[in-house]
């Protein structure tokens, strides 16, 4: 044991190991959530997909992988070169950086901050500069476009995730994420997009309510990493590629994964504030089947779920996004903080009655 | 080196970064650059609030600041077609302003610092043990300081529709969706089925 700073260099080490481990983890599932994404998505549109590289294609986003690392970095001439390079690299570490605080099972949290949520919030908010920076110093005009319109798009949707958060902070009583997912423990009736306790008649009130709110999350998790209906800001019938059309090679794959790890943590999020993180839907078989089988089996549905809509939806029109937005989700989710909060002031929090002692 | 070094380390790297960074705002060239050295400054004093343990002010400073303000300011910087070269030839001539507004504000935080040397945790009140950032800010702002939390929120709201009236502009000849009148209309007010004799048409 070598001292440095104070402190026992094995930890020091323990803690690089596991983080490289997280990363490659999240990595590699990733490549396969990719290959999941157009394996759906071509089954929509009655198509076979990939199927060449590896046995069923399954080796395919690892051959894509190499294909973009391989080749030449363009970076054009008029762009501004320092932010031109710094974008991506952006987009990629707050994209990482976010997943610190996602519980994938008990204990197996990278860092148990007690203001998970707002870390969350924080951190995910830088990623609009990743887009913004890199439209403004491709300097061009499409991938200009793309960035006010991703940023105007981010912003707003921000707004309402934020208020839609807030309903789940008020049935817990705390910030810390892990402390969200213990809440919803017993069953899928306690899970707050469900809420379907019969046994206290009264709490029935927040079903509709919280399961309005799992669908508003679903949405705006949607608008705001930039998915389809609300890809706008790389509409390619618009705008070719949006603000990524400069970018090539590793730049752009940098871009792509972080924009796919986006979407696998807001499929976490809602697995974690609305479908009970990793207690499984019924008491049963708890003891054989791991915790991480039922946060992972919860995220990739979610992500099943946005690779349907992608495949299913139409476009939205840019008025019509904001719209949605600032006229629909916004004044709806603030009436339901009104009624939850009105709920947890007369009734008290409604996981309280089972765990005492807890919040 | 020992572990007690480590805040104070950080403290000086995190103070001359933000001190740095806000030299380069006003220094550089390009305002799209300033923006981002203005959000590193941001950053760095996130860090100074964590090294205070005020982990909430820190988050929420990224939040609003970072994640909200500066990002419309690099949206309003990216779409002015200001010529900034001739904003420039102005420096000189606002230093003085400057000076003197710089010179206040020093003025200002030595008083508050011998303040606190002379009569220790004056003005600052401290989280007692055991309340998190969250719950110490909620207890001061929701009871002490209630009245003044909900004015301000008023005069926020005053701002915010004093802003939009500002600017909304009724122009004629602009069509709009009206969503509602969209989704009320039904089978039979938007179709009309005619049965056309053979060789007549429709209109006589």
């Amino acid at each position: 044991m070598i001292e440095l700073f104070g402190m026992e260099w094995p930890w020091l080490v323990w803690k690089l190991v596991q983080i490289i481990l997280f990363v490659v983890v999240l990595l590699v599932g990733l490549a396969f959530l990719l290959l999941m994404d157009r394996k759906v998505w071509a089954a929509v549109q009655l198509r076979r997909g990939p199927n060449v590289v590896g046995p069923f294609g399954l080796l395919q986003s690892f051959a894509d992988f190499l294909k973009f690392v391989f080749k030449e970095i363009i970076i054009p001439a008029g762009s501004d070169k320092i932010l031109f390079v710094l974008a991506p690299i952006i987009t990629l570490v707050t994209a990482f950086g976010v997943w610190a605080v996602i519980p994938a099972a008990p204990g197996w949290v990278m860092s148990n901050l007690n203001l998970g949520v707002l870390y969350i919030l924080a951190i995910s908010s830088l990623g609009v500069y990743g887009i913004i920076i890199g439209g403004w110093a491709s300097n061009s005009k499409y991938p200009f476009l793309g960035a006010l319109r991703s940023t105007a798009q981010m912003i707003s949707y921000e707004v309402s995730i934020g208020f839609i958060l807030i309903t789940v902070l008020l049935l817990v009583g705390s910030l810390n994420l892990t402390d969200i997912v213990n809440a919803q423990a017993g069953g899928f009736w306690n899970w707050h997009a469900f809420m379907l306790d019969f046994s206290d008649p009264k709490s029935l009130i927040l079903f509709p309510v919280m399961f309005y709110m799992f669908v508003l999350f679903f949405i705006s998790a949607l608008a705001e990493t930039n998915r389809p209906p609300f890809d706008l800001p790389e509409a390619e019938s618009e705008l070719v590629a949006g603000y990524q059309v400069e970018y090539s090679s590793t730049p752009y794959l940098l871009f792509m994964i972080g924009e796919y790890l986006n979407i696998v943590l807001m499929c976490a999020m809602l697995t974690v504030m609305f479908l009970g993180g990793w207690h499984a839907p019924l008491d049963i078989g708890g003891g054989f089947i791991p915790p991480i089988f039922w946060f992972v089996g919860k995220v990739v549905f979610m992500f099943f779920l946005f690779a349907m809509v992608k495949a299913i939806v139409p476009r939205y029109r840019y008025d019509q996004l904001m719209r949605l937005g600032w006229k629909v989700f916004l004044p709806t989710s603030l009436v339901a903080i009104v009624i939850v909060s009105t709920y947890v002031m007369m009734f008290g929090r409604p996981y309280m009655s089972m765990t005492v002692g807890v919040g | 080196m020992s572990v007690e070094m480590l805040p104070g380390l950080a403290f000086y790297i995190l103070s001359a970064t933000a001190v740095g960074m806000a030299f380069m705002v006003i220094a550089s060239r390009n305002p799209v650059h300033s923006v981002v050295f203005l959000i590193g400054t941001f950053f760095a004093s996130a860090g100074l609030f964590v090294l205070l343990g005020a982990e909430f002010l820190a988050l929420l400073l990224i939040m609003v600041y970072v994640g909200a303000v500066a990002v419309l300011f690099m949206f309003v910087v990216m779409m002015l077609d200001v010529d900034f070269v001739e904003m420039k030839q102005g420096f000189l001539q606002y230093l003085p302003i400057g000076g003197v507004v710089a010179c206040i504000l020093l003025a200002e935080m030595i008083l508050l610092g011998a303040a606190s040397l002379v009569n220790p945790g004056a003005g600052v009140k401290f989280a007692e043990d055991g309340t998190s950032n969250i719950e110490a800010i909620g207890n001061v702002l929701y009871t002490e300081y209630a009245f003044f939390f909900e004015a301000v929120g008023l005069i926020l709201l005053l701002a915010m529709v004093g802003a939009i009236v500002l600017t909304l502009r009724k122009r004629d000849g602009v069509k709009t969706q009206n969503i509602s009148e969209q989704i009320a209309r039904t089978r039979e007010g938007g179709v009309e089925l005619v049965d056309i004799k053979p060789g007549e048409g429709i209109g006589s």
